[in-house]
C-alpha cells in the first residue's frame, strides 16, 4: 500500500506522543492510577495560570496590531504600485523573511538593546536624556512578533486584494459610492475572510512560539511557551509540561472552532 | 484628494518597508564591525568577525549537520508525501478522507508540543538525544505540507494520462517514472524546496531532541548566550545571504518554465 509509510510515520511519531503526553499529564500508572493535580495545579497556582493569560494578551495585541499595519500596507502594494513593479515591491517586502527565525529576534534585540541603534538615535536628537529600557519587556516581544507577522499578513492580505474581480469596484462606482464608501461597503468585506484566516495562522504561530518571547521578553513575565520549557528544561517535570501543552493546545482548537464557524457563517 | 492619497501611501509604504528592514540592516551593518561589540559607533568595515566564524569548527560542523538533516529529512518527507498522495488520488480507500485529515493534522499543532510528545517517547524509548531523532521530528512537520501540495496536483487529469499511457502498454515503473514524476515535477520540487527551508530554519524541535552535535540554528542559541556579540552578526548574516540566494535560484527555476 502507498499510504501506509506516511499513516506509519504519522501514528507512530504524532499520534503516539500524543497519547504519551495525556497518560503523563494525569501521572498514569499502569496498576490504574491517575490525577488531575497537574490541571488542577494550572488553574490554582496564579503563576501559572498568569502565564496563559500574558500569552493570550501579548498575542492578541500582536493579531491586532499586524493585521492594522499589513492591511493598508498590502492595499498599496496592489492599488498604488504599477504592475509591472508589484512583483519586486511585495519581494522586497517579504525579503527578511529568510533570515533565520533566531537571528531574526536577535537583530531586534541589537536594535532595542541599552546602548542599541534606536537609543543612540533617541540620546543624539536629545529626544531622551537617559537610554530606554526596551529590551527584555513585553513591548520588544510584540515588536519582534509583530515584525514577523506584517510580511506574512501582508502577503495573504496582498492575494485576496488581487483575487478581487475587478468589476465589484466598477460596479460600485456606477452605483454612485465614492472611493471611500466603494472601499468600506465592497473591498473590505470581500477581503475579510482572508484576513481572518491571516490573522487565525498569526495567532496560532505566535501563541506557540518560544523565541521570540525568550530572547526579546526576558524572563521577566514568562508566557506558556516558556514556561512549558522551564519545566522540560530546568526542573524535568514532564507530567505537568504535558498537561500544559494540552491545555495550550485546547486554546489553540477553541481558537479554530471559533475562527472556521465565522467563516461558514460568513460564507451562507 | 488624489494626490494626497498618493502622498501618504509613499510615506507609509516607505514607513513599513523602514520597519521591516531595519533589524536586518543593523544586523548586517554590524556584522562588519572592528570592535567588540555590535552597538553604535560604527567602526568597520572588517571582515575578523566573518573569519572567526569560519575559524570555528562548531559552527562550520553545525553548518554541515543543518544542511544534512535538512536534505535527508526532506527528501524523506517528499518521499512519504508523494506515495500517499499518489495512493489517495489512485484508489479510492475506505476511510480516505480521516486518513488524509490525519497525515495533515500535524500542521496545526506547534513544533514546541511535536517536539516535546516526541522527546517523551523517546526517552520512554530509550532512543538517545542525537541529529537522527531531530531529522524524524523535521519528516513529521514537512510530511503534511508535502503531502498537502503534492495532493492538490494530482487532478482527474493526470489519471487521465496515466491510463493512456497503461494503454499504450507502459509498465507500472515507466508510468510512475516517465509521466507521474514528471508531470508533478513543479510540485514535488516546490514542497522539497519549502521542507528544506522550515528544516534548515527549525529550531525548538532540534534544541530538544539533539545533545552534543546539533544544526546551526541551536548553535546560533548557544552564542546568543554571550550576550551581543558580531560573531553572532556574521553567522546571522551569512544564513541571511544563503537563504536568499537559494530564493532566487528557486524563483529562477520556476519562473523558467512558465514562458513554454
Amino acid at each position: 500500500m502507498l499510504v501506509t509509510p506516511a499513516l506509519l510515520w504519522t501514528l507512530l511519531f504524532f499520534v503516539a506522543p500524543f497519547v504519551a503526553m495525556a497518560l503523563l499529564s494525569l501521572n498514569f500508572q499502569a496498576e490504574g492510577g491517575m490525577t488531575v493535580a497537574n490541571y488542577s495545579q494550572f488553574f490554582t497556582n496564579p503563576s501559572y495560570y498568569r502565564a496563559m493569560v500574558n500569552s493570550l494578551q501579548v498575542t492578541g495585541m500582536v493579531t491586532l496590531i499586524s493585521v492594522l499595519l499589513a492591511y493598508p500596507f498590502a492595499w498599496i502594494l496592489a492599488e498604488q504600485i504599477p504592475p509591472r513593479l508589484q512583483r519586486l515591491a511585495l519581494l522586497l517586502a517579504i525579503l527578511p523573511f529568510w533570515t533565520s527565525y533566531v537571528v531574526r529576534s536577535y537583530s531586534w534585540l541589537l536594535v532595542l538593546a541599552q546602548n542599541g541603534v534606536v537609543n543612540d538615535a533617541l540620546l543624539r536628537t536629545g529626544l531622551v536624556t537617559e537610554p530606554l529600557q526596551l529590551a527584555n519587556t513585553r513591548a520588544a516581544t510584540i515588536i519582534g512578533f509583530v515584525h514577523f507577522f506584517v510580511m506574512l499578513l501582508t502577503l495573504t492580505i496582498f492575494a485576496s486584494l488581487k483575487q478581487l474581480n475587478p468589476s465589484y469596484r466598477k460596479a460600485a462606482a456606477d452605483l454612485g459610492a465614492g472611493p471611500i464608501r466603494s472601499f468600506l461597503y465592497v473591498i473590505l468585506p470581500l477581503t475579510l475572510p482572508g484576513v481572518v484566516v491571516g490573522a487565525f495562522l498569526t495567532f496560532v504561530l505566535a501563541i506557540g512560539d518560544y523565541i521570540t518571547p525568550q530572547i526579546l521578553g526576558g524572563n521577566n513575565e514568562l508566557l506558556m511557551p516558556q514556561l512549558i520549557m522551564m519545566q522540560i528544561g530546568r526542573r524535568g517535570d514532564f507530567p505537568l509540561a504535558s498537561a500544559l501543552a494540552l491545555i495550550l493546545m485546547a486554546v489553540v482548537t477553541i481558537a479554530y472552532i471559533a475562527c472556521a464557524r465565522w467563516l461558514k457563517i460568513e460564507r451562507t | 484628494m488624489r494626490v494626497y492619497m498618493k502622498f501618504f501611501s509613499a510615506v507609509y509604504a516607505l514607513a513599513v518597508y523602514a520597519f521591516i528592514f531595519l533589524p536586518v540592516a543593523v544586523l548586517v551593518v554590524f556584522s562588519l564591525q572592528s570592535t567588540a561589540f555590535p552597538i553604535p559607533p560604527f567602526t568597520g568595515p572588517s571582515s575578523r568577525w566573518y573569519e572567526a566564524v569560519l575559524n570555528d569548527p562548531r559552527l562550520t560542523s553545525a553548518l554541515f549537520n543543518s544542511l544534512a538533516v535538512a536534505i535527508i529529512s526532506s527528501l524523506v518527507a517528499v518521499a512519504l508525501g508523494f506515495l500517499s498522495a499518489w495512493g489517495f488520488a489512485r484508489f479510492t480507500l475506505p476511510g480516505s478522507a480521516v486518513m488524509r485529515g490525519l497525515i495533515t493534522l500535524p500542521l496545526t499543532v506547534s513544533y514546541l508540543i511535536i517536539g516535546m510528545g516526541l522527546l517523551v517517547i523517546f526517552n520512554m524509548a530509550g532512543v538517545p538525544k542525537n541529529l537522527l531523532a531531530a531529522g524524524v521530528g523535521h519528516v513529521v512537520i514537512n510530511l503534511p505540507l508535502c503531502f498537502a501540495i503534492i495532493y492538490s496536483q494530482m487532478g482527474d487529469h493526470q489519471i487521465n494520462i496515466e491510463r493512456a499511457a497503461r494503454d499504450l502498454g507502459a509498465t507500472e515503473a515507466k508510468v510512475l517514472w516517465l509521466v507521474t514524476l514528471p508531470m508533478l515535477w513543479p510540485a514535488i520540487f516546490a514542497s522539497l524546496f519549502l521542507s528544506m527551508t522550515f528544516s534548515w530554519d527549525e529550531f525548538v524541535i532540534s534544541f530538544l531532541l539533539t545533545r552534543f552535535d546539533t544544526t546551526l540554528p541551536v548553535e546560533i542559541w548557544n552564542l546568543l548566550r554571550s550576550g551581543l556579540n558580531p560573531k553572532t552578526n556574521a553567522v546571522g548574516s551569512l544564513v541571511f545571504a544563503v537563504s536568499v540566494v537559494a530564493a532566487i535560484i528557486f524563483e529562477l527555476i520556476l519562473l523558467r518554465r512558465r514562458p513554454a
